[in-house]
């Protein structure tokens, strides 16, 4: 602490800087942009403990080794392993191995202001979409983000005309179907144009065993009275590692709901930077983590609200189970000129590992005063009195635990608003708790 | 409404500066050569007749200053210090601590003037009118000028005298927990403070022993360019009570200066420990030109079982607070709490909290802190609230809420939670709101002006914490708010 030590790279940052020798081609602004966020990772590296934004996600010592990127995955393989959200009626694209799946995405017969084409293909045509990429920058360096835009080769580019209300939800699977570990690199934009509609699902799985690296960053251009639904289901496998970014920049009197569920990799972080540039919109971010094992789950949210009279509101539930650990870091950000803004925050943790932990770090930073702003945090086990309860009714000790974090869990899952997606959330979280059983 | 009536009689009484603990006493001091050196070191070390052991501990906290950093992540923000430009150590002439009459006149006088009455006699006075009685040592500059009512303590076994005293007549106590909570290296201050600490209170409470009175220290700085570094260990032996006030004001001066303190609190077995402090350092004028500089260590430690550390406090002034009284919850059953108020008007910057930290079982604390920006300030709760691995049934409590007066003030919440045992439960609630239209409606249509609304309104906001306070404090505390809110209004 004393000096300043440059730090000696790690194999895994050695390794990044090499791949980073042959960024991507890309069109003039792309390849710009690519290049300013190499020469920012050569500079900071991959954020530790002192760094505030990753202090209790220390990416350095968690992320030993580098892995190569990931080669083309076969068809066969990528259509097996893509399962989640099936039951879903939704438009599918399928993402394996770091690039969309042709023969496996519903590419045709698009509704009626509804645009959506490959990454590589929009950066291929000089794609006039392409030019909001990059228009959300966290005010900190972000090392996840800057490798993703270094390195991403492919992901989804949807456009939404104004006033297109699109009903069947566009769900981007991301799969992982390569036989020994590697990394990949997924780059989205979905630009909703205003007064116009969607709901979004991105879900994310792979193999357990491999300790395979997935890196997605998606950004959400949201016009003026526009309605946004976004759903991501993180499944990666059990020795994963997940990084994701989220960006979001809402207009003015639109509605934005996110919820974000994680419950696979062995390490995951899931930031989400939202900017509110127009006045009067109303915004939710919701989400849950279920962890077990040796797990480590961090979600890091940052609400930015410039302008007057935004109504914004998080709630974020972790369960706990045997030595995971899960970490809450949210922000909520009210500028001068954000008068009339009234923003709420809610973490809750379910401590039920002996060796669990949680971190938790709800903040506010507030500098317009006729606001009303307020967070809340708690974390603690089960309460013994409502265990009591179902139990002196006959219910076992294990199955009233579980009826106890269903209600706890659903609660947040009970914000998505599209029941076909709702009820899949719900799914998938009554099947953890079986397998914990 | 007395009580609100006297705070707006208070505000309107006072002239354009809102200061009124502003003057300066003439007196004459002997003084370190400017700057800071080993040489410093050894001239303060031997001002105070100090062993060796202590001349070492002093030297080797130096060195260590020497090869760290300040630290920069606190919300505040000041041009670089020089410590080469400071004043070390400054005395007043005249001895002191030998009797009452020895004392500089003019420092009694400045006493005085402060409220705070040194000699007995006048103390014993204000025990007929009703008032309790309070034993104070006060601190000048560098040096403690007298400490009252030692012998009625000394009868009761209380030692409480100045920590330079102390070092001299009970090497053993002060050698045994000296750095024992805040050690030297623990922070860039807190080493500074070790390396040339002059003065400060020292008090040993033995074993089952209900302090027969509430201690005090008030600190004066007087002297310009000099830092005041005063150190304060309070031990509490097993079952033993005390109740500790500390107050503090300066002169008023276009330059910064610095306060860097160090208290440490030590709770025995079944011991208790409150600890209150009504910090008003002069603040800067209304640009923000001058003020005080506090950067202070507080920390508790309650290292035997069912003991309990209390901290209250009202930060009105200085220019930059960076301070975060904490608690160590070492012993089973331990009990931390933390309850404070800090205003911040003109260009003040507060950077304030607590940090809890359960080792024990079954220990418990609680976090009351109600922030107030006004003006152009900024107001920042820092804290932590941590369970360890066998702090089995862990509980605690937080409450920070925050008042905007004014948009051109800020009002920010940087709690950090850590759990780390699954039978730990922790609540944390924070808000932040301006006052409401609706209360100021409400207020002003009885009668009220703004200014006496706001009062009003504001005293109801920080109750929970002023009924922590000692009565006469709370008194002074609730006018110091009205005064540090004047012309924050309207």
């Amino acid at each position: 602490m004393n000096a300043d030590i440059r730090p000696i790279r790690t194999p895994a940052e050695q390794a990044i800087l090499a791949s980073l020798g042959t960024v991507p081609e890309g069109g003039d602004r792309l390849a710009d942009l690519r290049r300013a966020a190499a020469r920012s990772f050569e500079e900071n590296g991959l954020p530790h403990r002192r760094v505030e934004e990753w202090k209790y996600t220390d990416l350095r010592a968690l992320m030993r080794e580098a892995v190569p990127v990931a080669g083309t995955a076969a068809v066969a393989e990528a259509e097996a392993r893509a399962r989640l959200l099936r039951g879903v009626e939704a438009r599918r694209i399928v993402i394996a191995n770091g690039a969309v799946v042709p023969e496996l995405s519903d590419l045709a017969d698009l509704e009626q202001g509804l645009v959506v084409t490959t990454f590589s293909a929009a950066v291929a045509a000089g794609d006039e979409a392409l030019s909001r990429l990059g228009g959300i920058v966290p005010s900190r360096y972000d090392a996840s983000l800057a490798l993703n835009t270094a390195l991403a080769k492919d992901g989804v580019v949807i456009t939404v005309a104004p006033g297109a209300r699109i009903e069947r939800p566009v769900h981007v699977a991301h799969v992982f179907a390569g036989a020994s570990a590697a990394a990949m690199y997924t780059r989205s934009l979905v630009v909703v144009g205003a007064g116009a509609a969607l709901t979004y699902a991105e879900s994310f799985e792979g193999p357990d065993g491999l300790a395979y690296q997935a890196n997605a960053a998606t950004e959400f251009v949201v016009g003026d009275e526009a309605h946004l639904d976004v759903v991501r289901l993180q499944e990666d496998g059990a020795s994963a590692f997940h990084l994701a970014t989220l960006l979001f920049d809402v207009g003015r009197d639109s509605q934005v709901h996110t919820f974000t569920f994680s419950l696979g990799a062995s390490v995951a972080r899931t930031s989400l930077y939202a900017t509110l540039s127009g006045a009067d919109s109303h915004v939710g971010f919701n989400g849950a983590s279920l962890l077990k094992g040796r797990q480590h789950a961090d979600t890091t949210l940052y609400v930015d609200h410039q302008v007057p009279g935004c109504e914004s509101r998080e709630l974020f539930k972790h369960v706990l189970d045997d030595a995971s650990r899960g970490v809450f870091q949210g922000k909520i950000v009210v500028r001068q000129a954000a008068q009339k803004t009234d923003g709420r925050m809610m973490s809750r943790a379910l401590v039920l590992g002996d060796e669990a932990e949680m971190d938790n770090k709800p903040e506010l930073e507030i500098f317009a005063d006729d606001v009303q702003c307020g967070h809340g945090a708690t974390c603690g086990a089960i309460d013994d009195e409502l265990l009591f309860y179902l139990r002196a009714r006959g219910i076992p000790m294990k199955e009233a635990q579980s009826l106890l974090v269903q209600a706890f869990v659903g609660e947040a899952i009970e914000t998505v608003e599209h029941e076909g997606l709702r009820e899949a959330l719900i799914e998938r979280a009554e099947s953890w708790l079986a397998a914990r059983a | 409404m007395p009580a609100v009536q006297e705070t707006v009689d208070q505000v309107r009484s006072l002239d354009v500066d809102q200061y009124k603990y502003g003057f300066f006493t003439e007196i004459e001091t002997d003084k370190a050569p400017k700057g800071l050196t080993e040489d410093t070191v050894r001239f303060i070390s031997a001002k105070k007749n100090e062993p060796e052991w202590m001349l070492e501990w002093r030297l080797e906290a130096f060195r260590r200053w020497q090869t760290m950093r300040e630290p920069d992540w606190a919300r505040v923000s000041y041009p670089p210090i020089d410590y080469q430009d400071l004043y070390y150590y400054s005395a007043p002439k005249r001895p002191s601590q030998l009797s009452i009459d020895d004392i500089d006149p003019e420092i009694l006088a400045t006493y005085e003037k402060l409220g705070i009455p040194l000699r007995e006699r006048d103390a014993l006075l204000g025990i007929e009118s009703g008032a309790t009685k309070v034993a104070v040592d006060a601190v000048f500059d560098s040096v403690s000028v007298a400490t009252t009512f030692k012998e009625e303590l000394a009868r009761a076994g209380v030692i409480f005298m100045p920590i330079s005293e102390a070092v001299r007549e009970h090497p053993e106590l002060v050698r045994k927990y000296l750095g024992s909570v805040v050690p030297v290296t623990d922070n860039y201050f807190a080493t500074l403070n070790s390396a040339v600490f002059s003065d400060g209170s020292f008090v040993y409470v033995p074993k089952g022993v209900r302090c027969p009175m509430e201690l005090s220290t008030y600190f004066r700085i007087n002297e310009r360019n000099t830092g005041q570094f005063e150190r304060t260990l309070i031990i509490a032996d097993e079952g033993a009570y005390v109740s500790y006030l500390e107050g503090c004001t300066a002169p008023m001066r276009d330059e910064n200066q610095l306060h860097a303190a160090v208290v440490e609190l030590v709770a025995l077995d079944d011991a208790e420990i409150k600890y209150s402090t009504v910090q008003n350092w002069y603040p800067g004028d209304k640009d923000g030109k001058g003020g005080i500089y506090n950067f202070v260590t507080k920390r508790g430690d309650c290292r035997g079982d069912r003991s309990k550390i209390s901290w209250t406090q009202v930060e009105t002034g200085s220019a930059i607070t960076w301070k975060y009284p904490s608690c160590i919850l070492r012993g089973d059953d331990s009990q931390g709490e933390f309850y404070s108020i800090a205003i911040s008007n003109g260009r003040q910057q507060v950077d304030s909290g607590t940090k809890m930290i359960h080792l024990g079982k079954n220990t418990s604390s609680r976090i009351i802190s109600k922030g107030i920006a006004a003006g152009y300030s900024d107001n920042t709760y820092r804290g932590l609230v941590s369970a360890h691995r066998k702090a089995t049934g862990a509980r605690n409590f937080t409450n920070c809420d925050s008042l905007l007066i004014g948009d051109k003030c800020g009002a920010h919440t940087v709690p950090y939670i850590e759990s780390k045992n699954s039978s730990a439960q922790f609540e944390h609630e924070a808000t932040t709101s301006k006052i409401s239209d609706d209360q100021l409606f409400y207020c002003r249509q009885r009668g009220l002006d703004p200014e006496e609304a706001t009062a009003l309104i504001v005293n109801g906001f920080v109750k929970d914490v002023l009924q922590q306070l000692p009565m006469e404090f709370a008194v002074e505390a609730q006018k110091l708010i009205a005064v540090s809110l004047e012309g924050s209004v309207g």
